[in-house]
Protein backbone atom coordinates (compact mmCIF):
# COMPACT_ATOMS: atom_id res chain seq x y z
CA UNK A 1 0.00 0.00 0.00
CA UNK A 2 0.96 3.86 -0.11
CA UNK A 3 1.95 3.63 3.47
CA UNK A 4 4.16 0.67 3.00
CA UNK A 5 1.58 -2.12 4.75
CA UNK A 6 1.98 -5.44 3.11
CA UNK A 7 -1.12 -6.55 0.68
CA UNK A 8 -1.90 -9.46 -1.21
CA UNK A 9 -3.54 -9.26 -4.56
CA UNK A 10 -4.72 -11.43 -7.31
CA UNK A 11 -3.73 -10.44 -11.09
CA UNK A 12 -6.81 -9.06 -11.72
CA UNK A 13 -7.09 -6.91 -8.70
CA UNK A 14 -3.63 -5.59 -9.57
CA UNK A 15 -4.94 -4.80 -13.11
CA UNK A 16 -7.84 -2.91 -12.16
CA UNK A 17 -5.68 -0.70 -9.69
CA UNK A 18 -3.46 0.17 -12.55
CA UNK A 19 -5.68 0.63 -14.80
CA UNK A 20 -7.85 3.18 -12.21
CA UNK A 21 -4.21 4.71 -11.18
CA UNK A 22 -3.63 5.50 -14.43
CA UNK A 23 -7.54 6.97 -15.33
CA UNK A 24 -6.81 9.29 -12.29
CA UNK A 25 -3.17 10.45 -13.65
CA UNK A 26 -4.58 10.99 -16.90
CA UNK A 27 -7.64 12.82 -15.46
CA UNK A 28 -5.57 15.26 -13.25
CA UNK A 29 -3.01 16.12 -15.06
CA UNK A 30 -4.85 15.99 -18.41
CA UNK A 31 -2.73 14.18 -20.20
CA UNK A 32 -2.75 10.76 -22.24
CA UNK A 33 -3.29 7.44 -20.02
CA UNK A 34 -0.68 4.76 -20.67
CA UNK A 35 -1.23 2.73 -23.79
CA UNK A 36 -2.35 -0.94 -23.42
CA UNK A 37 1.27 -1.96 -24.05
CA UNK A 38 2.86 0.06 -20.89
CA UNK A 39 0.19 -1.22 -18.50
CA UNK A 40 0.87 -4.92 -19.94
CA UNK A 41 5.10 -4.31 -19.16
CA UNK A 42 3.77 -2.63 -15.84
CA UNK A 43 1.94 -5.67 -15.35
CA UNK A 44 4.92 -7.96 -15.71
CA UNK A 45 6.83 -5.33 -13.37
CA UNK A 46 4.11 -5.66 -10.89
CA UNK A 47 3.72 -9.22 -10.66
CA UNK A 48 7.11 -10.39 -10.85
CA UNK A 49 7.43 -13.61 -7.80
CA UNK A 50 11.05 -12.05 -7.18
CA UNK A 51 11.47 -9.60 -4.42
CA UNK A 52 13.71 -7.33 -6.10
CA UNK A 53 13.07 -6.81 -10.40
CA UNK A 54 15.45 -4.96 -12.61
CA UNK A 55 15.65 -3.38 -15.92
CA UNK A 56 17.08 -5.62 -18.66
CA UNK A 57 20.57 -5.00 -20.03
CA UNK A 58 20.59 -1.54 -21.89
CA UNK A 59 17.47 0.01 -20.27
CA UNK A 60 20.02 1.50 -17.47
CA UNK A 61 19.13 5.21 -16.78
CA UNK A 62 21.01 7.80 -14.77
CA UNK A 63 20.97 8.53 -10.90
CA UNK A 64 20.49 12.15 -9.31
CA UNK A 65 20.15 12.79 -5.77
CA UNK A 66 19.60 14.77 -3.19
CA UNK A 67 22.07 15.99 -0.38
CA UNK A 68 23.99 12.56 -0.21
CA UNK A 69 25.76 13.53 2.92
CA UNK A 70 22.43 13.85 4.94
CA UNK A 71 21.65 10.35 4.50
CA UNK A 72 24.61 9.36 6.08
CA UNK A 73 24.07 11.90 8.64
CA UNK A 74 20.82 10.40 8.82
CA UNK A 75 22.03 7.15 9.51
CA UNK A 76 23.75 8.13 12.69
CA UNK A 77 27.28 7.91 10.81
CA UNK A 78 29.61 10.80 11.21
CA UNK A 79 31.86 10.95 8.34
CA UNK A 80 33.12 14.14 6.84
CA UNK A 81 31.14 15.47 3.61
CA UNK A 82 33.69 14.62 0.99
CA UNK A 83 34.24 11.64 2.26
CA UNK A 84 30.59 10.28 1.98
CA UNK A 85 30.89 11.37 -1.59
CA UNK A 86 33.76 9.34 -2.24
CA UNK A 87 31.72 6.19 -0.70
CA UNK A 88 28.86 7.09 -2.94
CA UNK A 89 31.25 7.18 -6.02
CA UNK A 90 33.40 4.12 -4.95
CA UNK A 91 30.63 1.62 -3.11
CA UNK A 92 27.46 3.10 -4.10
CA UNK A 93 27.54 3.33 -7.91
CA UNK A 94 26.56 6.74 -7.71
CA UNK A 95 26.32 8.76 -11.25
CA UNK A 96 26.40 11.92 -10.45
CA UNK A 97 27.54 13.78 -6.49
CA UNK A 98 25.93 16.09 -4.35
CA UNK A 99 27.25 18.20 -1.58
CA UNK A 100 24.79 19.52 0.39
CA UNK A 101 24.54 20.86 4.14
CA UNK A 102 22.31 18.85 6.12
CA UNK A 103 19.58 21.64 6.97
CA UNK A 104 19.13 21.20 3.10
CA UNK A 105 17.69 24.79 3.10
CA UNK A 106 19.11 27.91 1.17
CA UNK A 107 18.65 30.19 4.05
CA UNK A 108 21.23 28.62 6.78
CA UNK A 109 24.08 28.24 4.06
CA UNK A 110 24.45 31.58 3.60
CA UNK A 111 25.90 31.64 7.49
CA UNK A 112 28.19 28.71 6.60
CA UNK A 113 28.98 29.53 3.05
CA UNK A 114 32.88 29.95 3.26
CA UNK A 115 32.55 26.05 4.81
CA UNK A 116 30.44 24.52 2.37
CA UNK A 117 32.83 26.14 -0.26
CA UNK A 118 35.75 24.43 1.28
CA UNK A 119 33.99 21.16 1.63
CA UNK A 120 33.10 21.65 -2.15
CA UNK A 121 36.45 22.52 -3.10
CA UNK A 122 37.97 19.30 -1.45
CA UNK A 123 35.44 17.15 -2.72
CA UNK A 124 36.71 18.25 -6.70
CA UNK A 125 40.00 17.48 -6.55
CA UNK A 126 39.23 13.36 -4.75
CA UNK A 127 36.03 12.69 -6.82
CA UNK A 128 35.44 11.84 -10.47
CA UNK A 129 31.29 12.26 -11.33
CA UNK A 130 29.55 15.72 -12.15
CA UNK A 131 29.30 17.59 -8.63
CA UNK A 132 26.44 19.72 -7.98
CA UNK A 133 26.06 21.62 -4.75
CA UNK A 134 22.34 21.40 -3.86
CA UNK A 135 19.62 22.61 -1.14
CA UNK A 136 16.02 23.22 -0.63
CA UNK A 137 14.80 26.61 -1.77
CA UNK A 138 12.20 26.78 1.43
CA UNK A 139 10.71 30.01 0.74
CA UNK A 140 8.41 29.50 4.37
CA UNK A 141 12.15 30.10 5.95
CA UNK A 142 12.10 33.51 5.17
CA UNK A 143 8.64 34.09 7.12
CA UNK A 144 8.06 35.07 10.25
CA UNK A 145 8.50 33.57 13.48
CA UNK A 146 11.86 32.40 11.10
CA UNK A 147 12.26 35.16 8.78
CA UNK A 148 11.76 39.08 8.71
CA UNK A 149 8.58 38.97 6.01
CA UNK A 150 4.96 38.46 7.25
CA UNK A 151 3.51 34.69 7.25
CA UNK A 152 1.01 34.38 4.59
CA UNK A 153 0.02 31.38 5.85
CA UNK A 154 -1.63 33.13 8.81
CA UNK A 155 -2.54 36.35 6.70
CA UNK A 156 -4.62 33.84 4.19
CA UNK A 157 -7.10 32.77 6.64
CA UNK A 158 -8.09 36.31 8.13
CA UNK A 159 -9.02 37.13 4.68
CA UNK A 160 -5.74 39.12 4.21
CA UNK A 161 -5.10 38.20 0.32
CA UNK A 162 -3.24 41.16 -0.61
CA UNK A 163 -1.31 41.75 2.36
CA UNK A 164 -0.48 38.00 1.61
CA UNK A 165 0.70 37.90 -2.15
CA UNK A 166 2.84 40.92 -1.20
CA UNK A 167 4.35 39.04 1.63
CA UNK A 168 5.20 36.30 -0.46
CA UNK A 169 6.79 38.77 -3.47
CA UNK A 170 8.77 39.97 -0.29
CA UNK A 171 10.11 36.47 0.56
CA UNK A 172 10.77 35.45 -3.11
CA UNK A 173 12.96 38.41 -3.45
CA UNK A 174 15.00 37.10 -0.70
CA UNK A 175 14.56 33.79 -1.88
CA UNK A 176 15.99 34.74 -5.38
CA UNK A 177 18.80 37.03 -4.07
CA UNK A 178 19.84 34.24 -2.01
CA UNK A 179 19.88 31.35 -4.24
CA UNK A 180 22.23 33.31 -7.40
CA UNK A 181 24.68 34.29 -4.39
CA UNK A 182 24.88 30.66 -3.42
CA UNK A 183 24.87 29.56 -7.16
CA UNK A 184 27.56 31.88 -7.85
CA UNK A 185 29.48 31.06 -4.77
CA UNK A 186 29.49 27.43 -5.35
CA UNK A 187 29.89 27.67 -9.34
CA UNK A 188 33.07 29.55 -8.50
CA UNK A 189 34.26 27.18 -5.82
CA UNK A 190 34.13 24.64 -9.22
CA UNK A 191 31.39 22.97 -8.85
CA UNK A 192 29.61 21.50 -11.68
CA UNK A 193 26.07 23.50 -10.81
CA UNK A 194 23.23 23.16 -8.79
CA UNK A 195 20.48 21.04 -7.67
CA UNK A 196 17.43 23.48 -6.21
CA UNK A 197 15.56 20.68 -4.70
CA UNK A 198 12.08 20.45 -3.42
CA UNK A 199 11.28 23.27 -5.28
CA UNK A 200 8.44 24.94 -5.16
CA UNK A 201 6.80 23.23 -1.63
CA UNK A 202 5.91 26.93 -0.75
CA UNK A 203 3.66 27.39 -3.60
CA UNK A 204 3.75 29.52 -6.83
CA UNK A 205 5.79 32.12 -5.93
CA UNK A 206 8.90 30.22 -4.69
CA UNK A 207 8.62 28.42 -7.70
CA UNK A 208 8.75 31.83 -9.36
CA UNK A 209 11.93 32.84 -7.12
CA UNK A 210 13.62 29.38 -8.36
CA UNK A 211 12.74 30.36 -12.29
CA UNK A 212 14.17 33.48 -11.95
CA UNK A 213 17.45 32.46 -9.95
CA UNK A 214 18.00 30.12 -12.58
CA UNK A 215 17.40 32.47 -15.42
CA UNK A 216 20.07 34.62 -14.17
CA UNK A 217 22.71 31.76 -13.03
CA UNK A 218 22.07 30.80 -16.87
CA UNK A 219 22.86 34.40 -17.59
CA UNK A 220 25.92 34.80 -15.87
CA UNK A 221 27.37 31.15 -16.16
CA UNK A 222 26.15 29.73 -19.75
CA UNK A 223 28.10 26.56 -19.09
CA UNK A 224 27.05 25.94 -15.82
CA UNK A 225 24.81 22.28 -14.82
CA UNK A 226 21.66 23.27 -13.38
CA UNK A 227 18.97 21.06 -12.25
CA UNK A 228 15.84 21.71 -10.88
CA UNK A 229 13.98 19.16 -8.24
CA UNK A 230 10.33 19.73 -8.04
CA UNK A 231 8.51 18.82 -4.60
CA UNK A 232 4.80 18.04 -5.49
CA UNK A 233 2.72 16.97 -8.40
CA UNK A 234 0.56 20.32 -8.68
CA UNK A 235 2.10 24.18 -8.32
CA UNK A 236 -0.22 25.34 -4.99
CA UNK A 237 -1.47 28.72 -5.69
CA UNK A 238 -1.17 30.59 -2.58
CA UNK A 239 -0.24 33.47 -4.59
CA UNK A 240 -2.52 32.35 -7.19
CA UNK A 241 -1.50 35.15 -9.87
CA UNK A 242 2.25 34.35 -10.59
CA UNK A 243 2.73 33.87 -14.25
CA UNK A 244 6.66 33.33 -15.71
CA UNK A 245 7.03 34.22 -19.59
CA UNK A 246 3.20 34.89 -19.38
CA UNK A 247 2.16 31.31 -17.86
CA UNK A 248 0.39 31.68 -14.79
CA UNK A 249 2.78 28.85 -12.34
CA UNK A 250 -0.56 27.92 -9.57
CA UNK A 251 -1.78 24.50 -10.98
CA UNK A 252 0.99 23.01 -13.21
CA UNK A 253 1.33 19.62 -13.18
CA UNK A 254 4.81 17.88 -13.77
CA UNK A 255 4.87 18.12 -17.82
CA UNK A 256 4.22 22.16 -17.29
CA UNK A 257 6.15 22.47 -14.95
CA UNK A 258 8.97 21.04 -16.82
CA UNK A 259 8.50 23.27 -19.53
CA UNK A 260 8.83 26.08 -17.41
CA UNK A 261 12.49 24.76 -16.13
CA UNK A 262 13.77 24.87 -19.87
CA UNK A 263 12.31 27.82 -20.44
CA UNK A 264 14.39 29.34 -17.59
CA UNK A 265 17.61 27.29 -17.98
CA UNK A 266 17.46 24.69 -16.25
CA UNK A 267 19.35 21.80 -18.31
CA UNK A 268 17.88 18.63 -16.01
CA UNK A 269 14.52 19.18 -14.45
CA UNK A 270 13.08 16.34 -11.53
CA UNK A 271 9.06 15.50 -11.83
CA UNK A 272 7.29 14.93 -9.00
CA UNK A 273 3.92 12.96 -8.38
CA UNK A 274 3.08 12.33 -4.95
CA UNK A 275 1.82 8.96 -3.11
CA UNK A 276 -1.43 8.48 -1.74
CA UNK A 277 -1.01 6.61 1.09
CA UNK A 278 -4.81 4.99 1.10
CA UNK A 279 -3.94 3.45 -1.95
CA UNK A 280 -2.32 0.80 -3.22
CA UNK A 281 1.33 0.47 -4.70
CA UNK A 282 -0.03 -0.25 -8.42
CA UNK A 283 -2.33 2.10 -8.07
CA UNK A 284 0.02 5.05 -7.07
CA UNK A 285 2.67 4.01 -9.82
CA UNK A 286 0.76 4.01 -12.08
CA UNK A 287 -0.49 7.32 -12.10
CA UNK A 288 2.56 8.51 -11.68
CA UNK A 289 3.46 6.85 -14.42
CA UNK A 290 1.19 8.34 -16.38
CA UNK A 291 2.36 11.48 -15.56
CA UNK A 292 5.88 11.31 -15.68
CA UNK A 293 5.82 9.78 -19.34
CA UNK A 294 3.76 12.79 -20.70
CA UNK A 295 6.15 15.19 -18.69
CA UNK A 296 9.03 13.16 -20.45
CA UNK A 297 7.43 13.30 -24.14
CA UNK A 298 6.65 16.71 -23.98
CA UNK A 299 10.15 18.00 -22.21
CA UNK A 300 12.80 19.52 -24.02
CA UNK A 301 15.48 18.63 -21.59
CA UNK A 302 16.43 15.38 -19.68
CA UNK A 303 13.81 14.41 -16.89
CA UNK A 304 14.48 13.08 -13.44
CA UNK A 305 11.80 10.83 -11.72
CA UNK A 306 11.98 11.60 -8.11
CA UNK A 307 12.05 7.76 -6.83
CA UNK A 308 12.11 8.58 -2.89
CA UNK A 309 10.26 8.04 0.58
CA UNK A 310 6.28 9.14 -0.91
CA UNK A 311 6.68 10.02 -4.42
CA UNK A 312 7.20 8.24 -7.89
CA UNK A 313 5.01 5.32 -6.44
CA UNK A 314 7.13 4.47 -3.56
CA UNK A 315 4.97 3.89 -0.18
CA UNK A 316 5.81 7.14 2.51
CA UNK A 317 7.75 4.96 4.61
CA UNK A 318 10.90 5.62 5.96
CA UNK A 319 11.98 2.32 5.70
CA UNK A 320 10.38 1.90 1.99
CA UNK A 321 10.03 -1.99 0.75
CA UNK A 322 12.67 -2.90 -1.69
CA UNK A 323 9.85 -5.09 -3.63
CA UNK A 324 8.05 -2.05 -4.22
CA UNK A 325 11.76 0.36 -4.97
CA UNK A 326 12.69 -1.59 -7.44
CA UNK A 327 9.35 -1.75 -8.93
CA UNK A 328 8.88 1.29 -9.46
CA UNK A 329 12.88 1.93 -10.34
CA UNK A 330 12.22 -0.42 -13.15
CA UNK A 331 8.85 0.99 -14.38
CA UNK A 332 10.03 4.83 -14.61
CA UNK A 333 12.82 2.93 -16.60
CA UNK A 334 11.16 0.48 -18.86
CA UNK A 335 7.75 2.11 -19.01
CA UNK A 336 8.12 5.74 -18.48
CA UNK A 337 11.09 6.47 -20.46
CA UNK A 338 12.70 8.24 -17.86
CA UNK A 339 16.03 10.17 -18.93
CA UNK A 340 17.10 9.59 -15.10
CA UNK A 341 15.79 9.10 -11.08
CA UNK B 1 16.92 3.48 -1.25
CA UNK B 2 20.14 4.65 -3.39
CA UNK B 3 21.51 1.08 -3.66
CA UNK B 4 17.54 -0.22 -4.69
CA UNK B 5 18.06 2.13 -7.73
CA UNK B 6 21.64 1.76 -8.77
CA UNK B 7 20.98 -2.13 -8.52
CA UNK B 8 17.18 -1.86 -10.45
CA UNK B 9 18.27 0.64 -12.96
CA UNK B 10 21.11 2.81 -12.32
CA UNK B 11 23.75 2.91 -15.14
CA UNK B 12 26.72 2.30 -11.99
CA UNK B 13 28.69 5.40 -11.98
CA UNK B 14 32.33 5.00 -12.67
CA UNK B 15 32.23 1.28 -12.52
CA UNK B 16 30.52 1.66 -16.12
CA UNK B 17 30.21 4.45 -17.78
CA UNK B 18 27.18 6.01 -15.81
CA UNK B 19 29.54 9.29 -14.59
CA UNK B 20 30.37 9.99 -18.18
CA UNK B 21 26.89 9.32 -19.53
CA UNK B 22 24.86 11.65 -16.81
CA UNK B 23 27.61 14.59 -17.66
CA UNK B 24 26.73 14.81 -20.77
CA UNK B 25 22.75 14.97 -19.77
CA UNK B 26 23.71 17.62 -16.89
CA UNK B 27 26.28 20.04 -19.10
CA UNK B 28 24.65 19.63 -22.48
CA UNK B 29 20.68 18.65 -21.52
CA UNK B 30 21.07 15.42 -23.49
CA UNK B 31 18.44 13.10 -23.38
CA UNK B 32 19.28 9.42 -21.97
CA UNK B 33 19.37 7.81 -25.78
CA UNK B 34 21.36 10.73 -27.27
CA UNK B 35 23.47 10.75 -24.45
CA UNK B 36 24.33 6.77 -24.13
CA UNK B 37 24.95 7.09 -27.93
CA UNK B 38 27.51 10.16 -27.73
CA UNK B 39 29.44 8.73 -25.27
CA UNK B 40 29.58 5.04 -26.41
CA UNK B 41 31.03 6.96 -29.95
CA UNK B 42 33.95 8.58 -28.44
CA UNK B 43 34.38 5.91 -25.90
CA UNK B 44 34.83 3.58 -29.42
CA UNK B 45 32.68 0.99 -27.84
CA UNK B 46 28.90 -0.93 -28.33
CA UNK B 47 25.72 1.01 -26.16
CA UNK B 48 25.64 -2.64 -24.30
CA UNK B 49 29.39 -1.46 -23.23
CA UNK B 50 28.14 0.91 -21.38
CA UNK B 51 27.35 -0.98 -18.53
CA UNK B 52 29.27 -3.90 -18.79
CA UNK B 53 31.74 -3.43 -16.11
CA UNK B 54 34.56 -6.14 -17.00
CA UNK B 55 34.39 -4.24 -20.18
CA UNK B 56 34.35 -0.65 -18.97
CA UNK B 57 36.98 -1.35 -16.31
CA UNK B 58 39.67 -2.02 -19.38
CA UNK B 59 38.44 0.54 -21.26
CA UNK B 60 38.67 3.32 -18.34
CA UNK B 61 42.42 2.12 -17.37
CA UNK B 62 43.31 2.27 -20.90
CA UNK B 63 41.99 5.89 -21.54
CA UNK B 64 43.40 6.71 -17.85
CA UNK B 65 39.82 8.16 -16.97
CA UNK B 66 39.29 6.54 -13.02
CA UNK B 67 37.59 3.56 -12.28
CA UNK B 68 36.46 1.89 -8.25
CA UNK B 69 39.99 0.23 -8.25
CA UNK B 70 41.95 3.21 -6.34
CA UNK B 71 44.45 0.92 -5.35
CA UNK B 72 48.07 1.17 -6.07
CA UNK B 73 49.02 1.15 -9.49
CA UNK B 74 44.92 2.42 -10.00
CA UNK B 75 44.21 4.32 -13.29
CA UNK B 76 44.07 8.46 -12.33
CA UNK B 77 41.45 9.44 -10.00
CA UNK B 78 39.70 12.63 -9.34
CA UNK B 79 40.74 15.90 -10.87
CA UNK B 80 43.22 14.01 -12.83
CA UNK B 81 40.42 12.04 -14.81
CA UNK B 82 38.47 14.92 -14.84
CA UNK B 83 41.39 16.14 -16.92
CA UNK B 84 41.05 13.34 -18.86
CA UNK B 85 37.11 13.11 -19.17
CA UNK B 86 37.59 16.70 -20.63
CA UNK B 87 39.93 16.00 -23.27
CA UNK B 88 37.61 12.75 -24.14
CA UNK B 89 34.20 14.39 -23.94
CA UNK B 90 35.50 17.59 -25.91
CA UNK B 91 33.99 18.69 -22.23
CA UNK B 92 35.07 22.20 -20.18
CA UNK B 93 34.60 20.60 -16.66
CA UNK B 94 34.33 23.43 -14.32
CA UNK B 95 36.87 22.16 -11.55
CA UNK B 96 39.39 21.25 -14.05
CA UNK B 97 39.28 24.28 -15.57
CA UNK B 98 39.73 26.31 -12.33
CA UNK B 99 42.76 23.78 -11.59
CA UNK B 100 44.51 24.88 -14.73
CA UNK B 101 44.07 28.47 -14.04
CA UNK B 102 45.37 28.33 -10.43
CA UNK B 103 48.41 25.69 -11.66
CA UNK B 104 49.13 27.68 -14.78
CA UNK B 105 48.46 24.64 -16.51
CA UNK B 106 47.81 23.87 -20.04
CA UNK B 107 46.46 20.44 -21.09
CA UNK B 108 47.10 19.34 -25.09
Amino acid sequence: MGDGSFVEMSETEIRKEIEAGVAEGAKKAKCPPLTEDDIEKLMKIICDPRKFVSVERGNELVLTYDSQPLKFTRLGIPIAMPQILQIYERALMADTLEMAYVHYSAKPVKMILPEEEAAVAEALLITTPALLYGVMPNMPMYTKPDGPCENFTELMPKGLITEAQAAQLEAAALLETDLILLGKRMYEAGADGVDFDTTAAGGDAEFYAVLRAVEKLRAMYPKMNIEVGMSGEFILGFHGSLQYKGERLAGMYPHDQCRMVAAAGGTVVGAVVNTNTRKSFPWNLARSLTMCKYAVEVSSIPVHANVGMGVGGVPMQITPPIDCVSRASTAMAEVGKLDGL
Amino acid sequence: MAIVHSQASGMGGIRTAGDLVARMQLAKSMRLNDAKKFVADKLKVSLLDLTDEVAMREVREDLDIANVFMGYGAASRGIEAKANISKLLDLEINCVEKFKKKTGMLFK
